[in-house]
């Protein structure tokens, strides 16, 4: 299958616009289950407007969040595709810049010492474009996430040590919650990425974070950790905004990977409750859009 | 736990009859200000020809759309979509922004820390909480950009909103030292251990 790159600099813009204004049905159905537990009056009333929102969103065509981000396209290429990989990267960065012009969105991308925007949502390295590869055949998958601020400052590492075992990935997750309050705009997906190298346990958490609600590390014993975890920081008090409650994420991610002998990272990164996310699938019946 | 209709701008005694838990909605004007605006002004010594005296502000920094000045768009610019961000980054100008520029309410997510409480006691302040993500919602409460001043810094300008309805937003710091974020964070520690052990760790 030939891929159009046409078509792919059209995906970008449309994706980056769509994953704005229209919230998978996996957080929807994540807030209607919060909503059926929380006992907090102020954190019922909090979820109550969330959920107006999102309404409100689709109702006047509008963004969910002001927030719109740092752009993330991650690409996942099937078999017997046949693309040109710094072409494709290109198109995708045109439809970032245009989506962010023609709307027009606001741009949040500046340079990091001079803080001059460009106003295309584009620098330095951004948008962030992850290239991966599946076993699907005739198939280009691009998941647009436009990562949130609030959220994205809520973002921890630590290179724990053997001997200092789960109970430092335990106590590390809870305490990271804690000191992000109200600022990552909970309810929240906690991600947290455990093993690797420093750099691949950040990635991982990140990837933890932006996975559907519902959604099971492929690990067991990952699993078995992500329901502790989830039932464990909901009991912290946090709540919606961090002004109290029982609802103070809709859940704990775990993403892993090997890592040595004598390492333990563990890295947190949280998704705000505005969990957006867009998908677009190219395959030789044409391009699907979806989440 | 009273609601507040406030008609901005307003006077000391106004913000001091508000305490946490209650509700308020805001009329009239609101201010937009963001962390580059703030840097600009406390940092740099720059300053606003708009009068924030007894105004609310709102930490924002929003989605416009540019367009030919007119009586609709007096500032040459759309409303597309705005809300709020985390309040926590711009702590250290709360007093500044009192002191020198005479507001008296502050609108964020997530809250701010003792030393805006600080101030607020000391100058007549409070913070009101708007629930973050929810600007499609809140863009509904603005009528207009009226103006816009330090635009080089665009998107994070200094803002002057028309609003009608602007609320309702929760009272969550007061001028008398109440703060429901510092409740909350004397709770969540308090209960840290027993969550820790629940997961079978001793803190």
């Amino acid at each position: 299958m030939d891929i159009d790159l046409l078509a792919v600099e059209e995906a970008a813009k449309a994706l980056y616009i769509r994953a704005l204004k229209v919230l998978p049905p996996d957080i929807k159905d994540g807030f209607s289950r919060l909503q059926q537990h929380e006992s907090g009056a102020t954190a019922q009333s909090v979820l109550g407007t969330m959920v107006r929102n999102i309404a409100v969103a689709e109702q006047t065509d509008n963004l969910l969040c002001q927030d719109t981000g740092i752009p993330i396209y991650n690409v996942t290429i099937g078999r017997g595709v046949a693309v040109d990989g710094h072409a494709l990267m290109q198109a995708l960065r045109r439809g970032c810049a245009r989506a962010t012009r023609e709307y027009p969105l606001r741009s949040s991308v500046v340079h990091p010492l001079t803080r001059i925007n460009e106003h295309t949502s584009c620098g330095i390295g951004v948008p962030v474009i992850h290239i991966d590869f599946d076993d699907t055949p005739d198939t280009l998958a691009i998941e647009m996430i436009p990562k949130g601020s609030g959220s994205e400052n809520g973002s921890f590492l630590k290179m724990a040590i053997p001997a200092e075992g789960i109970a430092a990935i335990k106590t590390f997750v809870v305490d990271c919650v804690l000191a992000a309050g109200g600022k990552t705009c909970p309810p929240t997906i906690v991600g947290v990425g455990l093993g690797g190298t420093s750099d691949l346990v950040v990635a991982l958490a990140k990837r933890a974070a932006t996975r559907p609600l519902g959604s099971v590390c492929a690990d067991p014993e990952g699993a078995a950790l992500e329901r502790q975890l989830s039932e464990a920081v909901n009991q912290l008090g946090v709540g919606p905004q961090g002004l109290g409650g029982d609802s103070t994420a809709f859940a704990v991610h775990i993403e892993l990977a090997a890592t040595h002998i004598t390492m333990n990272p563990i890295a947190v990164n949280m998704q705000c409750h505005s969990a957006r996310r867009a998908r677009a699938t190219f395959t030789p019946a044409g391009v699907a859009y979806g989440f | 736990m009273a609601h507040h209709v406030l008609e901005m701008p307003v006077t000391e005694a106004q913000v001091r009859a508000l305490r946490i838990n209650d509700t308020v909605t805001l009329q009239r004007t609101l201010y937009g200000i963001r962390d580059a605006t703030q840097i600009h002004m406390f940092d740099r010594d720059r300053r606003t020809r708009l009068d924030l005296h007894g105004h609310a502000v709102i930490h924002t920094a929003p989605n416009v759309r540019k367009v030919p000045a007119s009586a609709e768009h007096p500032a040459g610019y759309a409303p597309v979509c705005i809300g709020t961000t985390t309040s926590d980054r711009m702590e250290r100008f709360t007093r500044p922004l009192m002191e020198r520029e005479g507001v008296r309410l502050i609108i964020g997510k997530g809250g701010l820390r003792d030393g805006s409480s600080e101030a607020f006691a000391a100058l007549g302040g409070a913070y009101l909480a708007i629930v973050g993500g929810t600007a499609a919602l809140e863009t509904t409460w603005i009528e207009q950009i009226e103006d816009v001043d330090l635009d080089d810094l665009n998107p994070e300008s200094l803002w002057r909103f028309r609003i009608r309805d602007f609320g309702p937003l929760l009272v969550a710091m007061d001028s008398h030292g109440g703060s429901l974020y510092r409740t909350v964070q004397a709770d969540t520690a308090a209960r840290r251990a027993q969550v820790l052990a629940s997961l079978g760790v001793q803190a």
